[in-house]
C-alpha cells in the first residue's frame, strides 16, 4: 500500500523561478501535493528571526540553520502545520510569520513554532539554489 | 445458539434440510423460543434498532456504490449527480448520511444502557468487549465514509485524522505514508478509503454475529441485574421481544425520518458542499458530531503524542470496564451512588462533545482539560472506589418479584429528555461555525421553508433571469442542465421552452472528424457553460478571488446559529441559513465603511461577509433587470428571487423530499400505533 511508481515519479524535484517574488512577498507552490511557502523576507523579518535567543524556543533551531547561507532573504518551508496538518496563513500572527487557523499555532518569520499546540517547526524541504534566482525543490 | 435444539419442522422438505444443516432449529432456538427476561425495558430495544440500522446502511451503501466514482477529480461531482439524476438518489443519500448519525446515536444509547445496568459484568465480559470492537470498527467506517464525498470537510478531516498517526514515535511518518498511498491525502487515499469503507461493514456484521452469539450464551442482562431463575422470570423471544423491538424500531424510524425528509443537512457541515481544495484549510475543522467528545480530549492535552494516546485510551478503557468496576450488584438501580455518578458521566460526555465543536482557545481549553480528567476519573477512580465503599440497596430475589413490585415508569418523559439531549449534542456542530466576524444575516420568509414548503415558480423564473443577465458573467452553474428547467419541482417551463432556452447558448463540443473543437447551439442535455475555462482563469480575471460556482452555494454557506437557537431549529425545521446568508450578502454592500474596518484596495465593504472585505463589487442595483410580470425591480426583490432560484439549483428535488416525507410520516405514525397496541395485547398476561 505504499505509493505507486507514478506517484513517486510525480514527486520528482521541481524548479522554481524566484525573480518575480518581490521583497516582503511570498508564493506557494505545490510539491508532492504539499504546499511549499517561499518567502522573500524583509530585513526586519530576518533581524527578528535572528534576535530571538535560540534556547528559548520550543523546538530550538537557529535561523541560520533553516536558510541557505548567502540567500538569507529566502525562507523555504513546507506549509503544513506540524500539529494536525492544516495550512498556516502567511503574514499573520504575532511573530511576522505564519498563523494556523485550525488550532491557533503561530510560527515566526523563520517558520519556527512560537506559540500554540504544534510540537515542531515548519519543516524545511530539501532544496538548493541552481542560480541566484532559481531553486530546485526535492 | 443455545445448544442443540429439539425443534422438528413438520414439512418433510424442511426436515430433510434440518437433518443435514440444523439452521431452522438454530433460528428457532435463538429468536423464537429463546427465553428473554420479562422485565426488560425499552432501552433494551436498541439492540434490535442497531441491527436494523446496520442492515439499512449496508443496503443503501451498496446501491450508492453503484453510482459513485472514487476518484479525486470526480467523486464530488458523482455524489451531486447521484442526488440529482439517480431515481430517488436524494433519498438514498439522505438515508445513508443521516443513517450514520442515527446508527451512532443508537450505539451511544446502547452503550450507556450497558454502563448503567452493569451489562459488562461477569459472565458478559466477552460480550461487552466484542461490543467495544464493533464500536471501534464503526468509528473507522464512519470516518472513511465521511471522506468519500470529497468536500472540504472530508479532505481536511482525512488530513487531520491520518496525521494523528504521525505522532507515533519512529514509525509514525511511514504509517501515514502508507495510509495516504502518496505524499499527502489524494486520489490513492480516496481509493483505499472507498475499498475499506465497503469492507468494514461486513466485518462489523461478522462481529455482530459473535456479539449476538455471546449474548445468547450468557443470556440478556436486565434492569434488575438478577439472573432469571425460574420459567416465571422469562418470556419467549417471539412474540414478546419481537413485537416490542418492532415498536421500538418504529419509534426510532420517526426520528430517523425527521432527519431524512426535513433536516437532511442539520447534522452535516456546510463546508462539505465545497469541493475538496488542498490549498485552502477551512477555518474550523470539526469532525462529525459522534467523534466530538474524543476530539475534545485530543485537543485538551497539550502534547501531540499524549493527546493521541489520550484519545484512543478513552475508547480502549471501555474494554477494561468489567474489571475496573468490581461491584457485585449489577444494576445501578440498586446502587444509589453509582447512579448519580453515571448521570454526571453522561453530562461530562455531552459537555466534551460541545467543547469538541468550539474553537480551542481560552476558557474552552481549560474546561476541556477539566472534563478530560473527569472522563478518565470516572473509570479509573470513581468506579473502582465505589465498588469498595458503596452499600447497595437490596436486590430482589427474582425477576418476577421485581416485576410485581414495579411501579409505573415515565418512559415517555425519558425519551423526550433523550431526544432533547441528543439535539443539544448534535447541534453543537452548528455552533462551531459562529464567530467568524460577520453580522448575522436577517431571517427571511421563504416560500420553500417548513414541512410543506414549495418553490415559488414566479420567483424561480425571475431568479433565472437575474442569474442569466447578471451573475452568469462571473459565476458558473455547472451542475444544472437545461433539461432541469423543465423538471417537476423546478421553474415550471415546458420541455420546448427549456430547449429554446438552451439553444441561446453556445456549447463547446468536439473533437470532430478533423480533430477540431467546435461550437454548436445548446441542447437540453447540456449543462450551463461556465464563464471561465478553469479556476486559474477565473482567479486571474477577478483580482485573485475566483467567483465560486453557484450550483450549491445556498447549501455551502451557513452561519452559526448559536445556543439555544440550534435546538429550536431542530423542532422548527429551520434550514435556511444558506439562503438567508446569500440574500444578505447580495444586499449587504455599503458605500460608507464603518470606522475601525479597513478594506484593502480592490475589495468592497459588505456587512454580512465574514471579514467584511469582499472581492465582488456590488452586483445588483435597482432597475437593472426588467421583469415582465410586474414584480418590483428592486435589489431586495432581485436578491430574493435569485436566492430562491439558487436554492432550487442546490436542491432540485426538495419538493419531492417534503412530499414523500409527509406520506412516510403518516404511515409511520399509524404503524407505530399498530405496533404499540399489538405489543400491549401480546404482553397483557406478562406484566
Amino acid at each position: 500500500m505504499n505509493p505507486d511508481a507514478s506517484t513517486i515519479a510525480a514527486g520528482a524535484p521541481i524548479e522554481v523561478d524566484l525573480s518575480p517574488v518581490a521583497e516582503g512577498q511570498d508564493i506557494k507552490v505545490f510539491w508532492r501535493g504539499k504546499p511549499i511557502y517561499i518567502s522573500h523576507r524583509t530585513k526586519k523579518q530576518i533581524d527578528e528571526a535572528r534576535a530571538v535567543p535560540v534556547a528559548s524556543l520550543p523546538d530550538p533551531q537557529s535561523d541560520e540553520a533553516r536558510v541557505k547561507s548567502g540567500h538569507e532573504q529566502w525562507l523555504v518551508v513546507i506549509g503544513i502545520c506540524t500539529h494536525l496538518g492544516c495550512i498556516p496563513i502567511a503574514h499573520e500572527g504575532n511573530y511576522d510569520g505564519f498563523f494556523c487557523p485550525c488550532h491557533g499555532s503561530q510560527y515566526d518569520s523563520s517558520g519556527r513554532i512560537r506559540q500554540g499546540p504544534a510540537p515542531a517547526n515548519l519543516p524545511v524541504p530539501p532544496y538548493q539554489f541552481v542560480s541566484d534566482t532559481k531553486i530546485q525543490i526535492g | 445458539m443455545s445448544g442443540p435444539s429439539d425443534y422438528q419442522p413438520s414439512n418433510p422438505a424442511l426436515q430433510w434440510i434440518e437433518r443435514r444443516l440444523p439452521i431452522i432449529g438454530l433460528i428457532h432456538s435463538s429468536f423464537v423460543v429463546y427465553p428473554t427476561p420479562r422485565n426488560l425495558n425499552y432501552w433494551w430495544t436498541f439492540g434490535a434498532i442497531l441491527s436494523f440500522m446496520l442492515g439499512m446502511q449496508i443496503l443503501t451503501g451498496v446501491i450508492l456504490a453503484m453510482h459513485y466514482t472514487p476518484h479525486a477529480d470526480l467523486a464530488f461531482k458523482s455524489v451531486e449527480l447521484l442526488v440529482r439524476d439517480v431515481n430517488y438518489g436524494w433519498l438514498l443519500r439522505n438515508m445513508h448520511a443521516c443513517g450514520a448519525s442515527m446508527f451512532f446515536f443508537a450505539v451511544y444509547v446502547h452503550m450507556l444502557r450497558g454502563l448503567y445496568y452493569g451489562s459488562y459484568k461477569e459472565p458478559r465480559e466477552v460480550l461487552w468487549i466484542l461490543g467495544v470492537i464493533i464500536y471501534l470498527l464503526m468509528m473507522a467506517t464512519g470516518f472513511m465514509g465521511y471522506v468519500l464525498p470529497w468536500g472540504q470537510m472530508s479532505f481536511w478531516g482525512a488530513t487531520v485524522i491520518t496525521n494523528l498517526f504521525s505522532a507515533i514515535p519512529y514509525v509514525g511518518e511511514s504509517i501515514v505514508t502508507l495510509l495516504w498511498g502518496g505524499y499527502s491525502v489524494g486520489n490513492p487515499t480516496l481509493n483505499r478509503f472507498f475499498s475499506l469503507h465497503y469492507l468494514l461493514p461486513f466485518l462489523i456484521a461478522g462481529v455482530v454475529v459473535l456479539h449476538v452469539w455471546a449474548l445468547h450464551v450468557a443470556g440478556q442482562n436486565n434492569p434488575d441485574g438478577v439472573e432469571p431463575k425460574t420459567e416465571k422470570d422469562t418470556v419467549p423471544f417471539t412474540p414478546h421481544a419481537t413485537i416490542k423491538d418492532g415498536f421500538g424500531v418504529a419509534c426510532f424510524l420517526l426520528l430517523y425520518a425527521w432527519f431524512i425528509f426535513y433536516m437532511p443537512n442539520y447534522l452535516g457541515d456546510a463546508d462539505n458542499y465545497i469541493p475538496a481544495n488542498p490549498g485552502v484549510t477551512p477555518p474550523h475543522i470539526v469532525p462529525e458530531w459522534y467523534y466530538l467528545p474524543f476530539y475534545a480530549i485530543l485537543r485538551s492535552i497539550p502534547n501531540k503524542l499524549a493527546g493521541v494516546i489520550g484519545m484512543f485510551s478513552a475508547i480502549i478503557i471501555l474494554c477494561f470496564l468489567p474489571w475496573l468496576d468490581s461491584a457485585r450488584t449489577r444494576s445501578s438501580k440498586y446502587r444509589p451512588l453509582a447512579k448519580q455518578f453515571f448521570w454526571i458521566f453522561v453530562v461530562v460526555c455531552i459537555l466534551l462533545g460541545y467543547l469538541g465543536a468550539q474553537p480551542p482557545e481560552g476558557i474552552y481549553v481549560i474546561a476541556g482539560r477539566v472534563l478530560t480528567v473527569c472522563y478518565f476519573a470516572y473509570f479509573l477512580i470513581v468506579l473502582p472506589l465505589l465498588s469498595r465503599i458503596e452499600t447497595p440497596r437490596p436486590v430482589p430475589n427474582s425477576i418476577s418479584e421485581a416485576v410485581l413490585a414495579k411501579s409505573g415508569k415515565a418512559v415517555a418523559s425519558i425519551a423526550v429528555a433523550l431526544v432533547a439531549a441528543g439535539a443539544l449534542f448534535v447541534g453543537t456542530l452548528q455552533d462551531a461555525r459562529a464567530e467568524e466576524g460577520g453580522t448575522k444575516p436577517p431571517g427571511n420568509s421563504w416560500s420553500f421553508a417548513g414541512p410543506f414548503g414549495k418553490y415559488d415558480r414566479g420567483a424561480l423564473q425571475r431568479g433565472l433571469k437575474v442569474y442569466k443577465e447578471v451573475c452568469s458573467n462571473c459565476h458558473g452553474l455547472s451542475y444544472i442542465a437545461f433539461r432541469n428547467l423543465a423538471e417537476a419541482g423546478g421553474p415550471g417551463y415546458s420541455t420546448a421552452q427549456a430547449a429554446a432556452f438552451a439553444s441561446d447558448y453556445k456549447i463547446k463540443d468536439g473533437p470532430n472528424d478533423a480533430g477540431d473543437m467546435f461550437e454548436r447551439p445548446g441542447r437540453p442535455a447540456d449543462y450551463f457553460p461556465s464563464p471561465f475555462p478553469n479556476e486559474q482563469a477565473a482567479r486571474a480575471a477577478n483580482g485573485g478571488a475566483a467567483p465560486p460556482d453557484l450550483s450549491l452555494i445556498t447549501k455551502a454557506r451557513s452561519y452559526g446559529r448559536g445556543f439555544p437557537m440550534f435546538i429550536i431549529d431542530f423542532f422548527s425545521q429551520y434550514q435556511e441559513q444558506g439562503p438567508d446568508y446569500v440574500s444578505a450578502v447580495l444586499q449587504g454592500f455599503e458605500e460608507k465603511v464603518p470606522e475601525g474596518v479597513t478594506i484593502p484596495e480592490g475589495s468592497y465593504y459588505n456587512k454580512y461577509f465574514p471579514g467584511h472585505a469582499i472581492k465582488m463589487p456590488k452586483p445588483l442595483s435597482d432597475g437593472q433587470v426588467t421583469y415582465d410580470d410586474g414584480s418590483p425591480t428592486t435589489v431586495a426583490q432581485y436578491s430574493k428571487d435569485v436566492t430562491t432560484f439558487l436554492m432550487w439549483t442546490a436542491e432540485p428535488h426538495m419538493e419531492a423530499r417534503k412530499r414523500l416525507g409527509l406520506q412516510v410520516f403518516v404511515f409511520l405514525i399509524l404503524f407505530a400505533f399498530l405496533m404499540y397496541f399489538t405489543k400491549k395485547k401480546v404482553w397483557a398476561d406478562s406484566h
